[in-house]
């Protein structure tokens, strides 16, 4: 019914099957917003934060979804301004991903500060001096990049390619994708690393805080990286996933594995830097406030040293091992394994920087802040992972966003 | 709108707080919540919600009987100076909300610029700033009982002691009437020092030798809290009990209060 | 957010920060610009007709 609307040379499932897929995702989406309007119309008080506890699961959600969709400015950077000319054919999966999980964060970022209609304060009354200033700055100039970026995806639908207009419009902007790639990777440096800054200049939470250089702390740079290190292992995963779901190789092995080995090696150089910062603020600064490692993984129901392994060796250490050794990354279950901890360790990292931080208490006399979300953060956590799959649903279903697919699964 | 020119000296309001004073009875709160309009639920068990600009802590030195010992610590916001001004709060917030002032040293808050990010919170190791989860709903017939130099806040906005900064203004307006510079110790202070029944409370300018804070912050046995994460808070406690002192701050094993190595 | 308006100050931190912000939004409304004119006069010009199923 909807075959006008398909690109030319490849398959897609019954328009049935995919109303199907949509009405589910669309029932969770569908829950996700009520759960935000009830935030919005009812305030606050429908979570689960309090005085001690004021960042709740969405911001967690928040920042991980900014380091994931790392992909989409790394894989640019890759691709327009290094060279890797391969790149071409995952780039604009990557620019979707992108799209999608910056979208999700400024949704986010709407549902929870106390007074959304008051949100462009940040940008009117702006205090240059606040990591928070620099993340709404670049995060929404780098979603006008994106938005740019995806565009010309859709006008290159079947149906829209055919408006002259849509035509050029789509090919000019190919032309110079180069400089909104740059701007974009530009951009993406200084928002990934401020979300670090916020936890490393929190110099009343000795958890968070780091030293670093000029007004910079060493999270800054260590969040850039890790954004850039373990984005393109999310854009292979969602790869993957999207290959199962439509029953089909949407991109060459070589693509794959250059990626998964340049994600490898930049996991491998973060973690290093990872764990000097850590060692560091272990043996230095946090004992110059009085504290000593374990105060900060002891005496509470939830974090213990193990929270520590699993951000740094199993998130890290082990995928970087696997993906930078050639024998186990183009084993496909290795790979992907490899790939899964990645994901699993950058989301611990985010969850450690932030909530942690919240949690451990500063004052002697003060307690550990144990905290669980409520089901409408849990309800607007998933929203964004349904409103991801329905518009990636439909932007594989109508638009050409894989150039190899045709070529790897050809049409009778 | 430019504003007049002050040419007093700068001031550096802050407290000492006597910790063997204080019994606990939290008056102190109760004359914050009055004179500053502080909202309230009708169920408030659920004390992390509370909002309480001024908030009495139990310590304990964790001694069995019969060594046990407690001591009651009110905590209002501490006003922190930070290095130069650079209060952990006044630093982050991301819209210019909250703001040091080096006429005053206090830190002060604008509610209907505030959009409740609450990064400040997050910043405060002293958990002095509170959020409003609710809009305020006053009891019938108490909104006509409200001060009325302090603005209500609405929902979704943070807030925190001010030093009750309204008094301030108002000292100040009333030396001007009557052509004086300068206002007097006994013309500004704070709702929950004259609400001390032990008199644990002394509010004043802390770089005014003629006042008593001046004095009492040199005691030997004065502390602030948390002073090695270098909030430089105005808040000055006092203790002849060294348990006491020590809660202050964060100590590694081997370190004793007072004789700490500090890096800045 | 623009000089003049509410706590803007000429200081290092202002210059740059804005500075760089402006720059790079000047950077990419520039290009965008420079998209749609060519699009349009190309459109004008009569290219871009059939061409409804080529795609990148």
């Amino acid at each position: 019914m909807d075959s006008a609307l398909i690109p030319k040379g490849v398959k897609r499932c019954s328009l049935g099957k995919f109303t199907l897929v949509i009405a589910v995702a669309g029932a969770v989406l569908l829950w996700g917003v009520y759960a935000m309007l009830l935030c919005w119309i009812k305030g606050l008080n429908q979570t689960n934060m309090n005085n001690y506890y004021g960042f709740a699961l969405w911001i967690w959600a928040d920042l991980a979804v900014i380091a994931l969709g790392g992909g989409a400015f790394f894989t640019g950077f890759l691709k327009y301004i290094v060279g890797k000319d391969e790149l071409k054919h995952i780039i604009n999966y990557a620019v979707l991903i992108g799209f999608i999980c910056y979208s999700s964060a400024l949704l986010i970022l709407a549902i929870d500060i106390g007074q959304p209609l008051r949100g462009w304060f940040i940008f009117w009354h702006a205090n240059i001096h606040s990591m928070l200033t620099e993340v709404a700055f670049c995060l929404t100039c780098y979603f006008g990049v994106l938005t740019i970026e995806y565009v010309p995806l859709v006008l290159e639908n079947r149906q829209l390619n055919k408006v002259p207009f849509f035509h050029n419009l789509a090919h000019n902007m190919h032309g110079i994708m180069a400089v909104f790639a740059a701007t974009g990777a530009f951009l993406s440096f200084f928002h990934q690393g401020s979300l670090g800054g916020v936890a490393g200049v929190l110099f009343g939470r000795p958890f968070g805080y780091r030293e670093g250089v000029f007004a910079w702390p060493w999270t800054f740079f260590l969040f850039t990286w890790s954004a850039a290190a373990y984005g393109p292992s999310f854009t292979l995963m969602c790869t993957k996933i999207l290959e199962k779901a439509s029953g089909k190789q949407l991109v060459k092995d070589n693509v794959v594995d250059l990626l998964a080995k340049i994600s490898g090696w930049m996991i491998l150089t973060y973690i290093i830097a990872k764990i000097a910062d850590t060692i560091y603020w272990a043996l230095v600064t946090a004992p110059s406030k009085g504290h000593t490692l374990m105060d900060f993984y002891s005496n509470n129901p939830v974090y213990g040293i193990w929270i520590l392994v699993l951000e740094i060796v199993i998130g890290g250490i082990i995928p970087a091992i696997i993906l930078v050794t050639p024998r186990t990354r183009r084993n496909g279950y290795l790979r992907m394994a490899a790939i899964i901890l990645g994901v699993i360790g950058v989301c611990a990292n985010r969850w450690v920087m932030v909530l942690q931080v919240m949690a451990v208490p500063v004052m002697p006399f003060d307690f550990w802040a144990m905290y669980y979300p409520s089901w409408q953060e849990v309800a607007t956590t998933i929203l964004p992972v349904a409103y991801g799959i329905i518009l990636i649903a439909l932007s594989y279903r109508y638009l050409p966003i894989f150039p190899q697919e045709p070529e790897l699964n050809p049409v009778d | 709108m430019k504003k007049a020119v002050d040419h007093t000296k700068p001031k550096r309001y802050g407290m000492v707080i006597d910790l063997d004073k204080c019994t606990g009875c939290g008056a102190c709160m109760v004359a914050c919540f009055a004179e500053n309009n502080i909202p309230f639920k009708k169920d408030e068990s659920e004390k992390l919600l509370s909002i309480t600009w001024m908030r009495v802590y139990k310590l304990s030195n964790k001694k069995k009987y019969p060594d046990t010992d407690i001591c009651y610590l009110p905590r209002p916001c501490m006003h922190c100076e930070g290095h130069e001004g650079h209060s952990p709060c006044v630093s982050v917030c991301p819209a210019t909300v909250t703001d040091y002032s080096t006429e005053t040293g206090i830190v002060s808050q604008i509610y209907t610029r505030c959009f409740g990010c609450r990064y400040c919170m997050a910043a405060c190791p002293y958990h002095a700033r509170y959020f409003n989860w609710w809009d305020p709903i006053w009891p019938k017939g108490m909104e006509k009982m409200l001060s009325p130099d302090v603005s209500v806040r609405m929902r979704g906005v943070v807030e925190k002691c001010s030093f009750c900064y309204h008094r301030y203004q108002r000292a100040k307006d009333k030396a001007y009437v009557e052509g004086r510079p300068d206002i007097e110790e006994e013309e500004y202070q704070t709702a929950c020092t004259q609400a001390c029944p032990a008199r644990a409370i002394t509010f004043g300018d802390l770089n005014n030798p003629k006042h008593k804070v001046y004095e009492l912050k040199q005691d030997p046995h004065a502390f602030r809290l948390l002073e090695r994460l270098g909030t430089n808070p105005k808040v000055y406690y006092v203790s002849s009990r060294e348990w006491v002192r020590k809660s202050g701050d964060n100590y590694l094993r081997h370190e004793e209060p007072g004789h700490i190595e500090t890096k800045h | 957010m623009f000089p003049g308006f509410f706590e803007w100050i000429w200081d290092g931190g202002h210059m740059l920060f804005m500075g760089a912000l402006w720059y790079a939004l000047g950077i990419i409304g520039l290009g965008l610009t420079y998209c749609i004119f060519k699009a349009a006069i190309e459109t004008a010009q009569g290219k871009g007709k059939g061409h409804g199923e080529e795609h990148h």
